[in-house]
């Protein structure tokens, strides 16, 4: 009996706690977006709570007239295709390699690689070997240094080691070399493990900051996570730039369209923001298997 | 090495010869390619540790990369002129008890939140609660500090206005320009974003407990709380720990969830410096926006070296205790 009812309340608690939770999860994300495509003026008052008031989609053709956020978003787009692209190419290779058990010194060469996760020198070191190899100011710097990732590595080690060695042996007989090997047979039974390794490349890519706030000081090479952060505090300013575009174009901005500090600040972050949204949905099954082969390895 | 692997059938010089070269052809390609990756590692990772040189050293970026190597030493002065710096104390202070509460925090967080989700028998609305708790942790902290200025917001924020329409406070809390707030905030945005994250982790280690075990503890006429006590709990310790040393091992910069200086730089500003300025974000404003580039080397190197006897010992200590370690 006493079993009995601390199981309901236990079933209770987890439902409303579950029920919370996800509350908190999605909440600010709708919050922002709903106030984004409401009147702005009601917005600036914080009355957009629940659901969206005379929606409008003024701001979002709006936060484009902001001279940089166009630029910006190339960028960080060219950055996630070629960055991600060469990330999951070198992580493919090198996580194939490092299962070739005959290879002369393999352990030393796979524990050097692995050590990195562990170790850095810091930022200061980092940025006087960065400024050395001229990548200030310079695009190659978003992609290159995330090129050989030790973590992805370790996720297509751990999954071609759990495929078959027998379909390895058995083309290895048929004369196959390791480039048709890797070609013909890893490459094509290791798609699952290679999408998750795209999106995590391609997520880290596009959310990626520090390398900007570091090394780069040319506005044309900004990415769409530093412009964001550079709106937040200039959002004000923005605003009153925009409006002042606006009244020369249309007769008069009604208040309801007109930008404040509140619709700027809200509809970049929900720009920055959005390709993920966006994608999540499709990619979030991939990821589980891929952070579980990478937990049991570690 | 190589003809210790080969075959041992294979008895003749000529055939062995041949053998060695087919192999060899073999592993000079495979040499070429690892070797290429190991150049990357070097560029990128391995040289800027020569840079730690400077930390000993009165370092002018106008000498360049070889200044590193010719400029003049100086011993621990840098060191000690930090530790002499007047922001010193609170610096520490504030770099250590963000580390320590967000591992407080999350670090338990998500095995509660495994244990719960193991305990829902709906299914669907399981995964729905699980596919929607790991959202957060692909958005970056620009975009959660973005969030957050408007739903903390003095003004128009929705926090605000929900907790003075339930009565809680009178007058708005200044939640993201005020000191009393930055670890509240810190370590309430970690939980929030990667908590879900972690919880597929020890998800899956529930998942690789022998469900007969439940069976024969519920026929023992064990409740829910003794199964999670005596079942779920002992299932998870193994994933429990290894998580445990990867978390004291990164601490400093940020334990599992994510990084401690983007969070600090980002949420920061001037008036909740004196509990925003930490290690990182202070070498970081000393070294490139100030150009000391030595001084902020040598404040870095101390938190490094904390990290790696951290990582090396709580290693140490999760084998003597339990057997489970990482290298």
């Amino acid at each position: 009996m006493t079993f009995g009812t601390t199981d309901k309340t236990i079933s209770v608690l987890t439902y409303t706690l579950f029920a919370l939770f996800a509350l908190m999860c999605v909440y600010p994300f709708y919050y922002i977006i709903i106030n984004t495509i409401s009147a702005n003026d009601i917005s600036a008052r914080g009355e957009i709570i629940f659901y969206p008031r005379h929606i409008h989609f003024q701001n979002y053709l709006d936060v484009f007239k902001i001279p940089g956020l166009w630029n910006a978003t190339l960028i960080s787009l060219e950055r996630t295709l070629l960055g991600t692209l060469l990330t999951v190419g070198a992580s493919a290779f090198l996580g194939f390699m490092f299962t070739q058990e005959d290879m002369w010194g393999r352990r030393f060469w796979y524990r050097f690689t692995i050590l990195t996760m562990f170790f850095n020198a810091g930022i200061i070191p980092w940025y006087l070997t960065m400024r050395t190899l001229h990548l200030t100011n310079n695009f190659l710097a978003y992609v290159l240094p995330a090129i050989v990732a030790p973590f992805f590595i370790i996720l297509v080690k751990t999954f071609v080691e759990s495929t078959p060695k027998e379909l390895q042996q058995a083309a290895s007989i048929d004369g196959a070399g390791l480039l048709t090997l890797f070609f013909r047979i890893i490459l094509p039974i290791s798609k699952p493990i290679l999408a998750t390794v795209a999106i995590f490349a391609a997520v880290d890519q596009w959310n990626s900051f520090q390398d900007t706030l570091l090394l780069v000081t040319d506005s044309k090479l900004f990415s769409l996570q530093f412009i964001l952060y550079n709106y937040m505090n200039q959002a004000s300013s923005l605003s009153t730039m925009v409006n002042l575009q606006n009244a020369g174009s249309t007769a008069m901005a009604s208040l309801a369209t007109k930008q404040t500090t509140t619709s700027i600040r809200m509809t970049v972050t929900i720009i920055v923001v959005a390709p993920i949204l966006l994608v999540y949905p499709i990619f979030q099954r991939f990821f589980v298997k891929g952070i579980m082969i990478g937990a049991v390895k570690g | 090495m190589e003809w210790n692997t080969a075959p041992a059938n294979v008895r003749s010089t000529n055939g062995r010869q041949a053998l060695f070269w087919k192999r060899f052809k073999k592993q000079k390609l495979l040499h070429l390619f690892v070797g290429l990756g190991i150049v990357f590692l070097l560029i990128f990772s391995y040289s800027p540790m020569f840079g730690i040189l400077m930390a000993f050293k009165d370092y002018s970026i106008s000498t360049g990369i070889q200044g590193i190597f010719t400029s003049e030493w100086v011993g621990l002065d840098h060191f000690k002129e930090f530790v002499n710096d007047y922001q010193f104390g609170t610096i520490v202070r504030n770099t250590l008890m963000l580390s320590f509460l967000k591992v407080l925090f999350t670090f338990p967080a998500p095995i509660l939140l495994a244990i719960l989700l193991n305990e829902a028998k709906n299914l669907r609305f399981k995964r729905f609660v699980q596919t929607v708790s790991y959202l957060p942790h692909f958005i970056s902290w620009v975009v959660v500090v973005g969030i957050s200025f408007s739903f903390f917001s003095v003004d128009i924020g929705v926090v605000n206005k929900a907790l003075m329409g339930l009565g809680i406070i009178d007058k708005p809390l200044a939640i993201l320009t005020s000191p009393n707030y930055f670890w509240g905030l810190s370590v309430g945005s970690a939980v929030w974003k990667e908590m879900g994250w972690w919880t597929i982790i020890f998800l899956a280690a529930i998942a690789g407990i022998n469900p007969s075990l439940y069976e024969a503890a519920e026929m023992d006429g064990a409740g829910r709380l003794a199964r999670i006590r005596h079942i779920t709990f002992p299932g998870m310790k193994g994933t429990i720990v290894v998580v445990l040393i990867l978390t004291i091992g990164s601490i400093l910069g940020g334990g599992l969830v994510g990084s401690n200086f983007e969070q600090a730089f980002l949420f920061g500003n001037t008036i909740n410096n004196p509990t925003s300025e930490i290690v990182q974000t202070y070498a970081f404003k000393v070294g490139l926006k100030d150009g000391r580039f030595s001084y902020a080397a040598a404040i870095d190197l101390i938190q490094s070296v904390i990290s790696v006897i951290l990582i090396f010992s709580s290693n140490f200590i999760a084998k003597r205790a339990s057997g489970s370690s990482l290298f």
